[in-house]
């Protein structure tokens, strides 16, 4: 048997059904390796006094039927979990404790998973690196001074770093696909409707989605099966019936038609996304698929129609963040100045910009040429999708545009930070599944990703693609655990 | 002010007129509130009805209470409104430490509810006001400023309460129209039992918008709007301060300026709350976390088979089933409850008879000790019986007001008091001979003078002869006699 930490959800989970493991030993080897780790800066909070006592009461009376038996898992601190702090990576947030648990979460508990921590994060899921967390940037295990991507950089780092199994992220432009594109690692953003927003801390709610972040495809077709389901505590979720996705894996794909955007091919795209790009073409060909030239008109819009309908929403949804009820408080002589103080204090720069963008872009008077006008463009991009499914049954792009970059190489350039989600944001506009998966490396040896994204509700599509790529491509992320300290 | 004049304010040889539309919030009468499962039950302690959507904690999602949907499509037919069969929920965000979200859940561009009208019965006949929407929104919560003397407290129990905004056109002409118009508005809605309509518990108030104009003139003047004002009596005296205010603004020969303004009940007088140009800018967006709320036919129609009879329509039946008098018909109309009493008097006794003694009688007993109908100390079983008794004759309408002021005592039998006290009239025709008898014995020289032509005199003798039956004797019976013996 393989190292305990390195082993893949599926693999763990039949270790501990065929009582090879317990739930306590690996709980363990994540902590003890974790507690050697602190230099990645995953974790926010940890939960591991408790999840050894669950583990124990786990392995006391085991349910074996459970989808995730005993299995430990750390998901990002964008999830409100009861008696455990949540922060959404921001000082705000510093000291709130939820009295209730997310939906999502609560998916995960329910089939015998147990919290192993809380992962860093952006600040309100607003990034794209981990650098704009309260808590310190996150380290790419990749390599040292490499930033994870964002805002899902804690869950990324934390999968890539055999830190935990599988982790959840959540995705609002991108913010699962690019960090696991920089990390080597499988992210899914299910179609909008399928994880139930319930309880997680919202930065731009008709974008977001939580999804899956794993070492495999079929570590992510496990977990999608989990949290994926209708809650009425959502009035976005969809009531539809969902598929057994890992019973249901299959690597034949022959005949299946695969579109290729022309748009998605930009100025300045580095040879080796090029080259990522054709070989995914062809390991596709290889798999019996046939290929499509498609065109989505509008992609050059999307990024600029996501600047103005995310930030609109955000501006909106952190007014909660006042100081009054929770969280955060800086005392003023009035109302007014406790505000200004609290919110000035409180939030970071990233946030506080989006909030600006957002303030504006719905103010009267700019509300037309800017949010309804964006909203239009939106549906546009929609109907660019919708026209591309009446020819093919998914669309294979690049994950992003770059692979990981250096620890402070771009905060100072939004737009340039910005750019990072061109090939992630189109498809949260669009609401449809996104998946990316490690396809190659560039010259330095990091990561690359490709993505697939599916029709509406058609994630077992992206998922069967991926996994016969996946066989196909036959990549090794290359970690050395250059960060690992002696536990003292 | 003369029954057919218009309300006109007057200054040196000018008349003014006064123009007012109203917008009326109507908390909606449901168990809980429009998008959370916690109690609306008024006058608990605070803060104890409070859920944590209501209180806007991170990850928490309005879900819509369909009951309020109902109640509002209910009262859109009450005021013969069109029905949107699509409309949206907005955001409309502004900072208060009694707003948790940070924003209002309210409909701005897609109300629930179009263009309606309400008929008023005025002195001088009927006029329409002309509705112009009812849309949905949450309630704020309370700040309370002077419980503590540094500090201002807030409590959530009315956060997300739901209320009906009800804008009426600019239709209304003087405070005794809005006077009528918001008791017929509360009258429709307590009949349908959509909002109860209890003002000193704050579940109906409105904004008042005040302008003038010369009499003649067709163009509007410029509004002012007073501000949340909770009484029928506040709002006839803001309005003739308000106008009063402008028409000496004109006289000065200045402009009247664009504002929101708050009426002082003490010292009688509006001022001003915020100008035009400080009005704040709300940023209005469709909710993301809401999806278009859609409306079916089916629904519409179920809701309207369950429409009771409303107050036009039973005035209409009581005029022509009972032959009221219209003036009679709206006293009795005009209050759900009273209606009801009224149809349940008359089920078994004389209508005439009951209309007279519930508007003459009893609604002076419920004006003197400031009761509703609903705790009237009389009630209808007991009052068709006392009418029942005048009908038949066992009492005179005199000896039953002296039983009806017995029966206010805890709402006793009148059949009771008429045996207890020996009141039932003297209707034996040879009992009231005999006492005819001795009336005329004991006053011959009276009937001397009467048999010589001083007719006059009867009414004498009928006194006499009422006294001598102590108030008993039918006074039908006792002319008679008395007709047949002093002129036989």
């Amino acid at each position: 048997m393989s190292e305990i930490t390195s082993q893949s959800l599926f693999e763990l989970t039949s270790n501990i059904k065929e009582k090879k493991l317990s739930s306590e030993e690996i709980t363990k080897a994540f902590i003890n390796r974790a507690e050697k780790s602190k230099k990645l800066n995953v974790y926010v909070t940890d939960n591991f006094e408790k999840a050894i006592d669950q583990s124990k009461k786990f392995d006391s009376n085991p349910n074996l039927d459970f989808k995730l038996p005993g299995i430990p898992i750390a998901v990002k601190d964008l999830f409100c979990t009861n008696g455990v702090r949540t922060t959404a990576g921001s000082k705000i947030l510093n000291n709130f404790v939820p009295t209730y648990e997310s939906t999502v979460t609560q998916n995960l508990w329910s089939q015998g998973a147990i919290l192993l921590g809380k992962l860093n994060c952006d600040e309100f899921a607003m990034g794209s690196s981990n650098e704009t967390s309260f808590f310190g940037n996150v380290q790419n295990p990749v390599g040292e001074n490499l930033v994870p991507g964002g805002s899902s950089g804690g869950s990324s780092a934390a999968v890539a770093a055999n830190l935990t199994p599988v982790t959840i992220g959540t995705d609002t432009g991108g913010s699962i696909r690019q960090p696991a594109s920089f990390t080597g690692t499988v992210g899914l953003k299910p179609t909008y409707g399928s994880c139930s927003r319930y309880g997680i801390v919202a930065f731009a709610s008709s974008l977001d989605q939580a999804g899956p972040m794993t070492k495999n495809v079929r570590d992510c077709s496990m977990l999608l099966e989990v949290i994926s389901s209708f809650d009425q505590k959502d009035s976005t979720s969809i009531d539809y019936k969902r598929n057994y996705y890992s019973k249901e894996l299959s690597k034949d794909i022959k005949g299946k038609k695969i579109g290729i955007p022309k748009e998605y091919r930009v100025d300045n795209m580095p040879d080796e996304i090029e080259q990522l790009w054709k070989n995914g073409i062809a390991y596709a060909k290889d798999c019996g698929a046939e290929i499509i030239d498609i065109s989505l008109p509008h992609t050059n819009y999307a990024l600029p129609t996501y600047y103005i309908v995310a930030p609109a929403e955000a501006s909106s949804n952190l007014a909660r963040y006042d100081g009054v009820k929770y969280g955060f408080r800086s005392p003023g002589q009035n109302l007014i100045e406790m505000y200004e103080k609290t919110r000035s204090e409180g939030f970071g720069d990233e946030v506080k910009r989006r909030i600006m963008i957002g303030t504006y872009v719905l103010s009267s008077g700019y509300y037309d040429a800017y949010y309804l006008k964006a909203q239009k463009v939106r549906q546009l991009i929609k109907k660019d999708f919708d026209d591309a499914f009446s020819k093919v049954d998914a669309i294979l792009t690049p994950s992003t545009p770059s692979s990981a970059f250096k620890i402070g190489e771009k905060t100072n350039d939004p737009v340039s930070m910005y750019l990072n989600d061109i090939f992630t944001v189109p498809i949260n506009l669009a609401g449809l599944p996104g998946i990316s998966i490690p396809a190659g490396k560039d010259k330095n040896n990091y990561p690359l990703g490709l993505q697939v994204i599916g029709k509406p509700f058609d994630e077992q599509n992206i998922l069967n693609i991926s996994y016969a790529l996946e066989d196909k491509i036959n990549f090794k992320n290359d970690i050395s655990d250059w960060w690992l300290s002696e536990y003292k | 002010m003369s029954i057919n004049s218009e309300y006109l304010i007057e200054r040196e040889n000018k008349q003014y007129e006064v123009i007012i539309g109203l917008e009326v919030h109507a908390q909606v009468t449901s168990e809980s509130k429009l998008f959370s499962q916690s109690s609306t039950k008024f006058g608990a302690e605070p803060n104890t009805q409070v859920s944590l959507v209501d209180a806007a904690f991170p990850g928490m999602l309005p879900v819509i209470n369909e009951f309020c949907i109902e109640q509002a499509i209910k009262t859109g037919i009450g005021l013969k409104a069109k029905i949107n069969k699509k409309s949206v929920f907005d955001r409309k965000n502004y900072f208060y430490a009694d707003l948790p979200q940070g924003y209002q859940i309210s409909q701005y561009k897609y109300p629930i509810v179009g263009e309606g009208k309400v008929i008023l019965d005025m002195p001088n006949g009927q006029k329409e006001i002309g509705i112009e929407r009812l849309h949905l929104e949450q309630d704020a919560g309370k700040s309370i400023h002077d419980i503590d003397p540094n500090n201002t407290l807030v409590d959530l129990n009315r956060s997300g309460v739901a209320l009906m905004e009800i804008v009426s056109k600019p239709d209304l002409r003087s405070p005794d129209e809005v006077n009528v118009y918001i008791k017929k508005l509360r009258s429709i809605m307590r009949y349908l039992g959509t909002c109860d309509g209890n003002m000193q518990e704050g579940s109906l108030r409105a904004d008042v918008n005040v302008s003038v104009r010369l009499k003649g003139e067709t163009e509007f003047g410029t509004r002012c709007e007073i501000k949340n004002v909770n009484s029928i009596k506040f709002m006839q005296m803001a309005i003739i301060s308000e106008a009063n205010r402008q028409i000496d603004l004109l006289e000065e020969g200045k402009d009247i300026d664009q504002e929101t303004r708050l009426f002082d009940t003490k010292r009688n007088e509006t001022r001003s709350m915020r100008s035009k140009e400080d009005a704040h800018d709300y940023r209005y967006f469709p909710d993301p976390d809401l999806l278009p709320l859609e409306i079916s036919q089916e629904l519409i129609e179920k809701i309207k088979s369950d429409i009771p009879e409303l107050p036009d329509e039973k005035k209409k039946r009581f005029i022509d089933k009972f032959n009221l008098s219209p003036y009679e018909a709206t006293i009795l109309v005009s209050d759900i409850e009273t209606s009801n009493f009224f149809e349940e008097v008359i089920k078994n006794s004389d209508v005439k008879l009951a209309t007279n003694w519930i508007t003459g009688e009893l609604f002076a007993v419920l004006n003197e000790k400031n009761l509703e109908i609903s705790q009237s100390p009389v009630s209808a079983k007991n009052l068709s019986k006392l009418i029942n008794l005048i009908k038949d004759g066992t009492i005179s309408g005199k000896i039953a007001k002296t039983v009806f002021e017995q029966m206010i005592d805890g709402d006793q039998d009148p059949l009771i008091i008429v045996k207890e006290k020996g009141l039932k009239q003297e209707s034996d025709p040879k009992a009231i001979e005999e006492l005819i008898n001795k009336v005329i014995e004991n006053n011959s020289d009276k009937v001397a003078e009467y048999k010589s032509g001083k007719d006059k005199l009867f009414g004498f003798f009928v006194g006499q002869a009422m006294k001598e039956s102590k108030g008993k004797g039918n006074p039908q019976l006792i002319n008679k006699i008395l007709k047949e013996k002093l002129n036989g």
